[in-house]
């Protein structure tokens, strides 16, 4: 009873470990270059989740300086994240320009297909 | 001047950055060329000026934007950084003469801007890793040094350049990844970024939270070790090496896996090492395995393997295996030996893949076969090439020996002499296939592929033979590696060990 208690009270942890696992699975069971990297994708974005969820204190606000609030979220966690999805969004771009190059230069972008092609040549 | 001076760990990172763009902003070839030249060319100046600093009065500590420390990042260069902020610039000096051919034969026209573009991204992000004192923004640069890495490997001219470049992607960035989280678990227990910061709350923290500690620990590790490719985490590099542009496989072999394991050693030293004691921890003897599976396995695989590059990334893993060697020895031998050799492979892979680079400029070809006889076609090349190979090896009078030497200093610290055996024996593996490419450049008969080669135009053969003459000259003087490395090592752990 206990142990379930503490797993709903930290629900936010247990979306972010599924996330993370999920992501990472697909990153290595998955031989489609676009697949692998979706899973790439829901793997980063976990950590997102992972930084954002302490920084949130319920009924906190926003840190502005006014004697009408006191309690306030963590906001440097949130300015990480920020910079960690353009880290993000970067890799990804990436990823699909290469799996773009790949696509022309093989015509498929299956790994194992791509792995057999290089032998034949 | 010293108002100039004082800026000097941000320049350090702002010049080539702001190099990049200019590069980008170029859109030809031989201005952006120019830019890069400059710029790589001046990096050494601003890190030899931070050494010096750092050797005469201990820490610079620079506070970006002038926000103090441990809300704003902070720079923090001691004698450890300055010498990896040495290493990286002057390597990425050296090459940046040989590149203006060599990009030109290898790469095409309309992507040569782009190309200096990125090699100065790169530069940037590697500088930047080795500088900065604030945990995140290591991560950043890590990214930024290894997206351009990724788009150099890619610009590789044979198609399986691409698939290297997926590969290492995929994998950099669940490296990258796992760093974070493990930079989000120490920020969650110790409420701090800036490495200096959390070192000295570590050891209240692990009290509270020994679990939340190790996971970030192995995070971390795992995290930094794709980086740096240690043994089981290494897959993509011998494609990625193998199928890279001459160039950026002479850069990226000498100083990306190296700023990975300054962090490495930051971290397992500098926030770890104060609260955790890995003698405690069966951690050291796990990293000294898997140091020791790579000195061997790989070094097996290089043996068989009929590309050079290729033959010359499998001795990377392996050397590499030497390296953490030293770090899980946790003595002050041992890390003074994984210090030095970070150094010194740097330099005689540098050396070793220049050369291979010239070869591959004169032949268009890497493969051992079409290499035969070529030693009498290009004997400047392919002596530096030599020199450098049996540097590897660890031979007296090379750079190699040093590290050897304290390793096997630090194996002996530790009491064991299996170790001791069993680094002499890697070295006479990496003898089999140092001997086996010796044979083939200089006693077999000129083949019809080597039969036209000479040795390159002097921009090539200038910075391979500096490097080659550096193998030998460091494996002499050793002031300026073992002398700092000792030091490092002495900042890191004490003298108590």
């Amino acid at each position: 009873m206990e142990s379930i208690y503490t797993l709903i009270n930290h629900y936010n942890y247990v979306i972010t470990i599924f996330l993370m696992m999920g992501g990472l699975y697909i990153v290595i069971s998955r031989g489609n270059m676009v697949k692998k990297l979706v899973g790439l994708s829901i793997f980063q974005t976990s950590v997102y989740l992972l930084f954002i969820s302490p920084a949130k204190i319920l009924g906190g606000t926003a840190p502005i300086l006014d004697p009408a609030y006191s309690v306030y979220s963590n906001p440097l966690p949130h300015v990480l994240i920020l910079t960690a999805i353009v880290v993000g969004v970067a890799t990804i771009a990436l990823g699909l320009a290469l799996t773009v190059r790949v696509n022309e230069a093989y015509g498929t972008i299956e790994e194992d297909e791509i792995l057999e092609k290089d032998r034949e040549s | 001047m010293s108002a100039l001076l004082a800026q000097l760990p941000a320049l350090q990172v702002v010049v080539p950055l702001l190099g990049a763009v200019l590069a980008a902003f170029c859109r030809s070839g031989r201005p952006a060329y120019v830019v890069a030249l400059l710029v790589s060319l001046a990096m050494p100046v601003v890190s030899g000026f931070l050494l010096w600093q750092t050797l005469a009065g201990g820490v610079i500590s620079y506070h970006l934007g002038g926000w103090k420390p441990p809300w704003g990042i902070e720079y923090r260069i001691d004698v450890f950084n300055a010498l990896v902020l040495m290493v990286v610039s002057a390597v990425g000096a050296l090459i940046m003469p040989f590149a203006w051919r060599s990009v030109a034969a290898e790469i095409d026209e309309d992507k040569q801007a782009w190309f200096y573009c990125m090699y100065l991204l790169c530069l940037t992000g590697l500088l930047g890793i080795a500088a900065t004192g604030d945990a995140f923004n290591a991560f950043v640069f890590l990214e930024v040094s290894s997206l351009s890495a990724y788009v150099l490997i890619a610009l590789g001219r044979d198609r399986r350049a691409l698939l290297a470049a997926f590969q290492y992607l995929i994998m950099g960035t669940i490296g990258a990844t796992f760093y974070v989280i493990g930079i989000g678990l120490l920020y969650v227990i110790t409420g701090s970024l800036n490495i200096a910061d959390i070192a000295s709350r570590m050891p209240g923290a692990f009290v509270v939270q020994p679990h939340a500690a190790f996971a970030a620990l192995a995070f971390v590790a795992v995290g930094l070790g794709l980086k740096l490719a240690i043994f089981p985490l290494h897959v993509w590099l011998p494609n990625a090496y193998a199928y890279a542009p001459s160039v950026v496989t002479a850069f990226l072999a000498a100083t990306s896996t190296k700023v990975a394991i300054y962090l490495l050693i930051r971290f397992a030293y500098g926030v770890f090492g104060e609260a955790i004691d890995f003698r405690t921890l069966p951690i050291d003897q796990f990293v000294m395995v898997l140091s020791l599976a790579a000195m061997f396995l790989a070094a097996f695989v290089a043996i068989f393997e009929t590309n050079v590059k290729r033959m010359l990334a499998y001795s990377s893993v392996s050397q590499i295996g030497y390296i953490t060697l030293g770090i899980g020895m946790a003595n002050k031998a041992g890390l003074t030996g994984a210090i030095v050799h970070l150094v010194n492979h740097a330099i005689m892979k540098g050396a070793l893949f220049l050369a291979l680079g010239a070869v591959v400029f004169r032949i268009d070809s890497a493969r051992l076969e079409n290499l035969a006889g070529i030693g009498r076609r290009m004997p400047l090349t392919m002596t530096a090439f030599t020199i450098a190979a049996f540097g590897l090896v660890g031979t007296p009078g090379t750079v190699g020996f040093i590290s050897k030497w304290y390793l096997v200093i630090g194996a002996l610290d530790e009491g064991s002499l299996l170790l001791v055996f069993l680094i002499v024996a890697s070295s006479l593996l990496s003898l089999v296939y140092v001997g086996r490419v010796t044979e083939v450049i200089w006693f077999r008969d000129t083949g019809p592929a080597a039969a036209k080669a000479t040795d390159p135009p002097l921009s090539m053969l200038v910075p391979t033979l500096l490097l080659a003459a550096a193998v030998v000259y460091f494996g002499i003087d050793t002031t300026w590696t073992a002398g700092i490395a000792g030091q490092a090592a002495t900042l890191l752990i004490g003298d108590t060990r």
